[in-house]
């Protein structure tokens, strides 16, 4: 029979070649023509894991542990692969409520469905204990090892800092963080982020589709490892640190003890002030808060170095110190005090006094007329320029600008510039009288608690200082910053130094009419001056600034204590204990010591500031 | 005359060759795709390899089998093998092991059976046989209806199950009758109809059946050339599609635009019918015709795809369509399984080096995947191979389906051609994104016991039928 339809035999062949070679071109694009796929395909199948590296620990400077590490976990959870679980069981043992985790949940299912994302972060290890037996029973749930900070003692949080997640906006200005990681905030940890945090390493695997790991990608040849972060060796002194802080409870206030050999901070006391572990883990936002929201005392303030107090009388020696170099008067110039010189007041004590007298005694009237002749010197065509001048000796010391300490915020204080009484007063419109509550610390000038102690250690070293800092060294091979190295010299002769600490002696160690004899430590000379920093908010603050031994100084502090009134009552004493505990490690003035601690300058600001 | 012949010198060598090479590929690319590390042995019988290792056996025996029947009782007992597949398809719809939502499996014990997959071959035996003494025939409709019941028979049991796959594989048989001397215009229609399809999912339908009238208009002028007469017949329907469509705005309210349509097509059917019957304008009356259809069947497409096809269906003809863009619904598949190929490249990754197929990222991939693996470790030269292998042994059956004296023989022979072909081509098509997700199986390189028998008795009856080719003098 014959076919008639021959033809369509080929039709077919035709049609069976055609979609062969569809099937090929198609084929020839997406695995010749395009290479997308191969990294589509790496990107389903890589899995880079971060591995964060321990933060470096930090020490005091006899090597005692102040901060160190604690396992926590990151639960983390892959959506797509949670299944049938008991969800009462799956709350109660983490301590949530079931509206948090279906909240939770979504969250991460917004997040990706296949990606991991965290469900709580920093469980305890308690918690990670109990939970991890069960883990198997909660599909899609795993757990992720992080370090947290603890802290040996509940002391030094404003010295120390603290550490928190990084935000967004830090992620977009550094590239180095990544979102989860964390950073140190204020504080050594800030200030030596970069030593502390070491490097993450990365360990790359290859997963399958429900995100289990299967091995490792190329032997692990691509991997990097993390490196610890370096520990820190700090110049504080743990035992020196907490007694202060135990010295100022229910007080507001600050203490700044240096080594003034070195420049290295022995303690910084910023009181009230708060446990370091409350701002530590998943308790952090929440006690940040709180804290925050104190706006009486402001724990989170750091008055160390953020508050600014007029010196007071603590000022005197540098005027004194610089009427000398400036060769306007000498050790032996005597002026007359009749209570007082001019409009400004002054207590009783002999008269007339000389310069020892004077710092002993602490006389307005002698350091009025010594501003005066200091403003007045023929040698300068003019008051403004002589005050100029007078201010350069100031920055000098480090008043008016900022020390250049690690700790980032810092303030620079201020001795204003010949120019701003100008503004005020026209130029030439002031004079020495106009500007003479300078002559004892008052009036515009502004000084830290730091810079206070700073200029301590530069009369303790008769005429220069280091730059107050917190590290001694940094890790195995105990780097320190070079700007920590150089020596500020102070353009004010030594001998110069000696006659003023004489006074500063006397008005510790000294007979009838020394103001800081309460601060006088048995085989221990002391070197102080007392002061009263004007508050025009209420009572006025106490301060006082020590060194000691007198002939080779050990320690340099500053103390201030808010609404205490006169600069012997509590800032002295409190000085003096600490000068006593650093050099001898006990204390000898019990009830002195007794007497501090009870104190509370708190409880009664608390009743005054609530009426307002 | 009968003639007494060796089997095993009667058959295709070079067929059985490809048959061989073909499962023995797809055994190694099964090993791959769901390689354990933990049974690292190809025969391990827990592992899918292992089990594929005894199907494949099976069939070795089976195709042995096949072979040593006589060929006359395929063509005897064709009838009664697409009558107990029925029967079986039917049962299936009461016994069978609902899995994904669908009855397409018998379960003994350990063994489970797709009938379906054996429905192929029995169909492709009914069909011969029908046709066997109707070859020329196939122009006359009471010749064709009873060959498309046979074809849709199965196809409808099927989709009952429901496997849209398998009963998209049944019409392939088509291509047996278009061979036979079907009429192309059945498929020129088929294909319109495809494409009205497509254009009814893509488009407002009220535009689309609009623009089809124009188009009739157009045709029915360019047939009449008769200007005023022509203007007549169109000022008509304007008046009725008008007049029925403020009846419905003012009055009725509740015909809507599409009704609207249809009616009024209708009834200007009825007022063309006397100028049609006086005239005897038969281009005039199937133009009429096809336009009522099309429209009939927009209709009804647009009815379908909304109240009949399964949620999961819908969406991937919207995604092959590029309506929908998912990648991690129903597109998560497709867009894993051209990640897979494609990342394959030139020279492929490896044999047991594929990331993707190691890792279980594409679904099935032993099954109706089993082609990413070739795509993924071969790379494309292991893709144009598997393809040449399919080119080849398609045409081969070509070349021996036209060698056939007898008729059943060879319409037999197209019914494997249409099977194999479709088979092929839809599986490697959705695999590298070219076709919608249709699952079906590629042929003797799946993952699975009833495809590999299904296929191997298909193929096997062929061979069975080309070796006594001679026995017969037509």
């Amino acid at each position: 029979m014959k076919d008639t339809f021959v033809i369509r035999k080929y039709v077919i062949i035709g049609l069976i070649v055609l979609a062969a070679v569809a099937l090929i071109i198609k084929l020839f694009i997406i695995q010749v023509v395009k290479d997308t796929y191969r990294l589509s395909a790496d990107n389903n199948v890589l899995r880079y894991i971060t591995q964060y590296p321990a933060r470096g620990l930090i020490y005091d400077r006899n090597g005692k542990l102040i901060v160190f590490n604690q396992a926590a976990y990151d639960l983390m959870v892959v959506p797509v692969q949670t299944g049938k679980m008991d969800t009462a069981l799956f709350c109660s043992d983490l301590g949530i409520t079931k509206d948090v985790f279906r909240e939770r949940m979504k969250t991460a299912r917004n997040y990706s469905r296949r990606a991991p994302s965290v469900f709580l972060k920093q469980i305890s290890a308690e918690t990670y204990a109990k939970f991890q037996e069960k883990i198997f029973m909660y599909p899609g749930f795993y757990v992720q090892p992080r370090t947290l900070r603890k802290y040996s003692k509940p002391v030094a949080a404003h010295l120390l800092g603290y550490v928190s997640e990084v935000d967004e906006a830090l992620i977009k200005k550094d590239p180095y963080y990544k979102p989860g990681d964390y950073i140190g905030k204020l504080g050594i940890e800030e200030a030596y982020e970069k030593d502390l945090r070491g490097r993450r390493g990365v360990k790359i695997y290859l997963v399958d589709v429900y995100s289990r790991i299967k091995g490792s990608y190329a032997d692990g040849n691509l991997d990097t490892l993390a490196v610890q972060g370096s520990d820190i060796i700090s110049g504080i002194n743990l035992d020196l640190q907490e007694y202060g802080e135990h010295l100022m409870q229910n007080k507001t206030g600050s203490i700044v003890a240096i080594e003034p050999k070195t420049g290295e901070i022995l303690a910084l006391v910023s009181s009230p002030d708060y446990d370091p572990g409350l701002l530590v883990g998943r308790i952090r936002t929440e006690n940040f808060a709180r804290l925050q929201a104190d706006t009486i005392f402001k724990p989170l303030f750091n008055r160390a170095f953020m508050a600014k107090y007029p010196p007071g009388s603590t000022f005197k020696p540098v005027n004194g110190l610089i009427a000398l170099q400036e060769k306007v008067i000498v050790p032996s110039t005597k002026f007359n005090c009749d209570h007082g010189y001019l409009f400004v007041a002054c207590h009783s004590h002999s008269s007339p006094l000389d310069l020892k007298g004077a710092i002993m005694n602490s006389c307005n009237s002698y350091f009025c007329q010594t501003y005066r002749r200091i403003l007045e010197n023929p040698k300068y065509g003019s008051v403004s320029e002589a005050y100029e001048k007078w201010r350069g000796y100031l920055n000098e010391f480090g008043f008016g600008k900022k020390l250049g300490s690690e700790f980032v915020n810092e303030l620079p204080g201020l001795v204003p510039s010949s120019a701003y009484f100008d503004r005020y007063y026209g130029k030439g419109g002031w004079k020495a009288l106009t500007v003479i509550s300078m002559a004892f610390g008052q009036g515009e000038i502004e000084t830290t608690p730091l810079q206070m102690a700073n200029y301590t250690a530069a009369i303790a070293n008769r005429g220069y200082y280091y730059t107050p800092h917190i590290v001694k060294s940094i890790g195995a091979d105990h780097r320190i910053d070079p700007r920590f190295t150089i020596r500020h010299q102070i353009s004010i002769d030594s001998a110069n130094f000696e006659e003023v600490i004489l006074g500063m002696e006397a008005a510790v160690n000294g007979g009838a009419g020394a103001t800081a004899r309460i601060a006088a430590l048995n085989g221990i000379t002391v070197c102080g001056k007392t002061g009263t920093a004007e508050n025009p908010f209420g009572e006025n603050h106490s301060v006082f600034i020590a060194f000691a031994p007198k002939d080779d100084p050990k320690i340099a502090i500053a103390v201030y204590v808010e609404n205490a009134g006169f600069g012997a009552t509590y800032a002295a004493p409190v000085a003096s204990l600490m000068i006593e505990k650093y050099l001898k490690g006990e204390i000898t003035n019990k009830p002195l010591e007794q007497r501090m601690l009870e104190l509370n300058l708190v409880d009664s600001l608390k009743v005054s500031e609530t009426k307002h | 005359m009968r003639r007494s012949i060796n089997i095993w010198n009667g058959i295709d060598k070079i067929t059985i060759l490809l048959f061989l090479v073909m499962v023995i590929i797809g055994w190694f690319n099964i090993y791959a795709a769901v390689y354990n590390e933990d049974h690292k042995g190809i025969l391990d019988l827990s592992q899918r390899y292992g089990k594929q290792f005894v199907w494949i056996l099976a069939t070795f025996v089976l195709a042995v089998f096949v072979v040593i029947i006589d060929n006359r009782f395929y063509l005897f007992f064709a009838w009664i093998i697409y009558a107990i597949l029925i029967f079986l398809l039917i049962l299936l719809l009461l016994f069978g092991k609902e899995i994904n939502g669908a009855k397409s499996w018998f379960e003994f014990g350990p063994l489970s059976l797709q009938p379906s997959e054996f429905a192929k071959f029995g169909t492709a035996l009914a069909l011969a046989s029908y046709l066997n003494n109707r070859r020329q025939e196939l122009t006359k409709l009471k010749v064709i209806l009873p060959a498309v019941a046979i074809i849709l028979l199965p196809a409808i049991l099927t989709e009952l199950q429901p496997d849209l796959g398998s009963t998209i594989v049944f019409f392939s048989f088509f291509l047996v009758l278009f061979r036979e001397g079907m009429s192309p215009f059945v498929f020129i229609s088929g294909l319109l109809m495809v494409l009205l399809f497509f254009l009814t999912l893509l488009i407002n339908n009220l535009y689309l059946e609009a623009g089809l009238i124009v188009i009739a208009f157009f045709l029915a002028w360019f047939e009449t050339r008769k200007f005023k007469l022509y203007l007549i017949g169109f000022g008509i329907s304007i008046l009725i599609g008008a007049g029925l469509y403020l009846l419905d705005h003012y009055l009725i309210k509740s015909l809507g635009n599409e009704l609207v349509l249809l009616i009024t097509l209708i009834m200007s059917g009825l007022a063309f019918a006397y100028y049609i019957y006086v005239k005897k304008a038969i281009a005039i009356f199937f133009i009429y015709l096809f336009l009522l259809g099309s429209i009939l069947y927009i209709n009804s497409v647009d009815y379908a795809f909304n109240h009949i096809l399964e949620p999961h269906q819908r969406d991937r003809v919207e995604i092959m369509l590029g309506f929908k863009t998912d990648t991690h619904g129903t597109g998560y598949n497709v867009n894993q399984s051209i990640i897979s190929i494609g990342s394959g490249g030139f020279k492929g990754k490896g044999y047991l080096q594929g990331t993707q197929t190691k890792f279980k990222f594409v679904p099935a991939q032993s099954t109706d995947f089993i082609f990413c693996t070739v795509g993924e470790e071969w790379g494309f030269l292991g893709s144009f191979v598997v393809i040449g292998l399919y080119l080849f042994l398609l045409l081969r059956l070509v070349f021996l389906a036209e060698r056939q004296r007898s008729a059943f023989s060879k319409i037999y022979g197209y019914g494997v051609i249409s099977i194999l072909f479709t088979h092929f081509f839809i599986n490697i098509g959705m695999a590298i994104g070219l076709l919608p997700v249709i699952g079906i199986p590629l042929p003797f390189f799946s993952y699975g016991g009833s495809s590999l028998w299904g296929f191997t008795i298909l193929l096997f009856i062929f061979l069975r039928l080309d070796a006594s080719r001679t026995e017969y003098l037509v």
